[in-house]
């Protein structure tokens, strides 16, 4: 038992022998997690800057002048008055305005009368996120408002709805999208060294040196997964912390936790790409292969786009996607404070799917030539 | 069919036959080596020598026919075969990017060697192969002579059985390939049966068999005098030129 361990010990150790003397790779490991914390969250970042917004008030009452100041305290949102008859929709159109909201006649009467009344909103809706944003605002500010109404006596139908950002109160969409830009930067690291790793071996024909040996199957993919696997976690630690000093990144779980569930998440990653590399010749064929599924991983997991938003059929295969899990991992731990029991049911997944593709990648490597 | 009784022949070829689609890359090949002795393949580049090689090492599989190994079917105990022999290819396989000395602890480390016995027996080949003092420089820096003395010892670390080279002497020059020649030799001395593979019919006066093999059969197969007296030639490469000719 020990003796198979060495031998994998042996395989692990050339391994870092040769990453440590590749002049491309080394940087690149060190290199993409300060990059992507630096550039890429704040580039996928949608917070909004300039909102634009229309203010047409046909009432002119002391109640729909409130609502105007409320709208224009926010931070982001710059206001200005028309004329019913003015242009609005077409400014929408044009992009000169992202929102225009029409204050009906009688609304402050109405509001009084506890009639159930609500200013009209029209928010441009090329960017559904900003637009989703938009009306997110709009919804708080009118909840707020009819709240101080009631405040000051005045009795009203009923409240539309609550709607309050949970686990990012601020809002702060780089503490949203950090995690996800290190899930990324994982895969991609993981998957495409491994792959091309593997590949590499047969393109120089030193694979047949080791297929000539009497070294086990499962030993020599696990030398060729477990070096990745560390590599991971280190650009993992290693992201989070430029996340941490770049943009003060909230780590509320236990990293502990999310070093195990890292780890148990690159198992099937990293089966698949040795998957792929056991059955291709050429590092070009695994390179293609390999981002044609990050890709649909990492579309699909929910990190830019809600999974719940997702058709039936897009919801069902995303069991089949182990970034789908793994979003649901790092968000968890870094922003929810999960705990192991809180993320256990991705974990017992992501462990059976990392044991039969690292089953099928054992299978698919044929030691011959 | 164990021959147990027979156990001084350690290879037994018998009907071979290998099929890429429609070519075939050996028909009907047989032959066997005894224990200690170096058994020269020979053959035209394409002649099937390759093949077949890998096919008697466990890299490749039969497409039928018979072939044991130390006892061991082919088919079945490949990866037990694999324990036992050593195996040198044409391209020398070492880690370009990785010292001597690592490329030593590795495939040393891979046969399950100790770390004691790694460092030990590491020591005394390097020493004996005048490569300590360059234990530290990277294989893609150091010359080809050097690598394939390195590939050849680190082929047979594990001790093996049987040692297969394959087209060993490719591209080095002449004084290199009569002193690897005599590692070779060295290693006979140590009861290891060598399996070459060669184009240079010079090299083949060094074997105490052979085997010539065109277009994937045998043509002519004994020890390098008989063979000569038998078809009246001076050299094996007139035996070779003799042998090619009739094909044709």
């Amino acid at each position: 038992m020990i003796k198979k361990m060495k031998i994998i010990l042996y395989l692990i150790q050339k391994e870092f022998l040769q990453i440590k003397r590749n002049k491309a790779i080394l940087p690149i490991i060190f290199a993409m997690p300060i990059v992507q914390m630096l550039v890429l969250v704040w580039a996928t970042t949608s917070e909004l800057k300039e909102v634009h917004v229309g203010y047409i008030d046909q009432d002119h009452s002391e109640i729909s002048r409130k609502f105007y100041n409320k709208i224009d305290g926010l931070d982001c949102f710059y206001l200005q008055s028309l004329d019913a008859s003015s242009d609005a929709i077409e400014q929408l159109h044009n992009h000169h305005l992202d929102a225009v909201v029409e204050i009906p006649l009688h609304f402050a009467r109405d509001l009084e009368k506890g009639a159930k009344v609500y200013p009209q909103v029209s928010i441009n809706a090329v960017n559904s996120n900003n637009a989703e944003m938009i009306k997110g605002y709009f919804e708080n500010e009118w909840q707020r408002f009819l709240t101080e109404v009631k405040d000051q006596g005045i009795s009203f139908h009923r409240l539309e709805f609550s709607f309050r950002y949970w686990y990012n109160p601020e809002m702060d969409f780089k503490f949203y999208m950090a995690p996800g830009i290190l899930a990324i930067l994982i895969s991609l690291v993981g998957m495409m060294l491994s792959g091309m790793n593997f590949v590499r071996e047969k393109e120089m024909g030193t694979i047949e040196q080791i297929n000539v040996t009497p070294i086990k199957k499962y030993q020599f993919i696990s030398g060729k997964l477990i070096p990745f696997l560390i590599i991971g976690i280190v650009d993992l630690l290693l992201g989070l912390f430029m996340a941490r000093i770049a943009f003060g990144q909230p780590i509320i779980g236990n990293i502990g936790t999310l070093i195990l569930g890292t780890a148990i998440y690159l198992i099937p990653l990293l089966g698949i790409s040795l998957w792929i590399s056991a059955i291709s010749e050429k590092q070009q064929q695994v390179m293609f292969i390999c981002f044609f599924f990050l890709l649909i991983f990492i579309l699909m997991s929910g990190m830019f786009t809600p999974v719940e938003s997702m058709p039936l059929w897009a919801q069902q295969l995303n069991y089949l996607n182990p970034q789908f899990y793994y979003i649901k991992i790092i968000r968890g731990i870094l922003l929810k404070g999960a705990t192991i029991m809180n993320i256990s049911r991705e974990l017992i997944c992501l462990s059976c799917y990392g044991f039969i593709v690292f089953l099928i990648a054992t299978y698919k490597y044929k030691k011959v030539s | 069919m164990k021959k147990k009784v027979q156990n001084n022949y350690v290879i037994e070829v018998s009907n071979l036959c290998k099929k890429f689609g429609a070519f075939y890359a050996n028909k009907i090949l047989s032959f066997d080596v005894k224990r200690g002795e170096i058994f020269g393949f020979l053959g035209a580049n394409g002649a099937g020598k390759t093949t077949a090689m890998k096919i008697i090492s466990g890299l490749q599989s039969p497409t039928s026919g018979e072939v044991n190994v130390l006892d061991y079917d082919v088919y079945h105990e490949a990866e037990k075969i694999k324990k036992v022999i050593g195996y040198m290819s044409q391209k020398f396989s070492l880690y370009e990017d990785l010292s001597v000395w690592e490329n030593l602890r590795f495939f040393a480390g891979i046969y399950g060697l100790s770390r004691k016995m790694i460092k030990e027996k590491g020591e005394k080949i390097l020493h004996h192969l005048d490569l300590w003092e360059h234990r530290k420089e990277l294989v893609r820096d150091i010359p080809l002579g050097w690598k394939q003395k390195l590939a050849f010892s680190l082929a047979t670390i594990h001790d093996p059985k049987i040692v297969f080279l394959d087209e060993p002497t490719g591209g080095v020059d002449p004084y290199v390939r009569r002193v690897f020649w005599d590692q070779i030799y060295q290693a006979q001395a140590k009861g290891i049966t060598i399996f070459v593979t060669t184009h240079y019919m010079d090299e083949a006066e060094y074997c105490d068999r052979i085997c010539i093999l065109s277009q994937g059969e045998v043509v002519a197969y004994g020890a390098p005098e008989k063979l000569k007296k038998e078809y009246q030639v001076d050299s094996i490469d007139q035996l070779f030129v003799l042998l090619a000719r009739n094909v044709e």
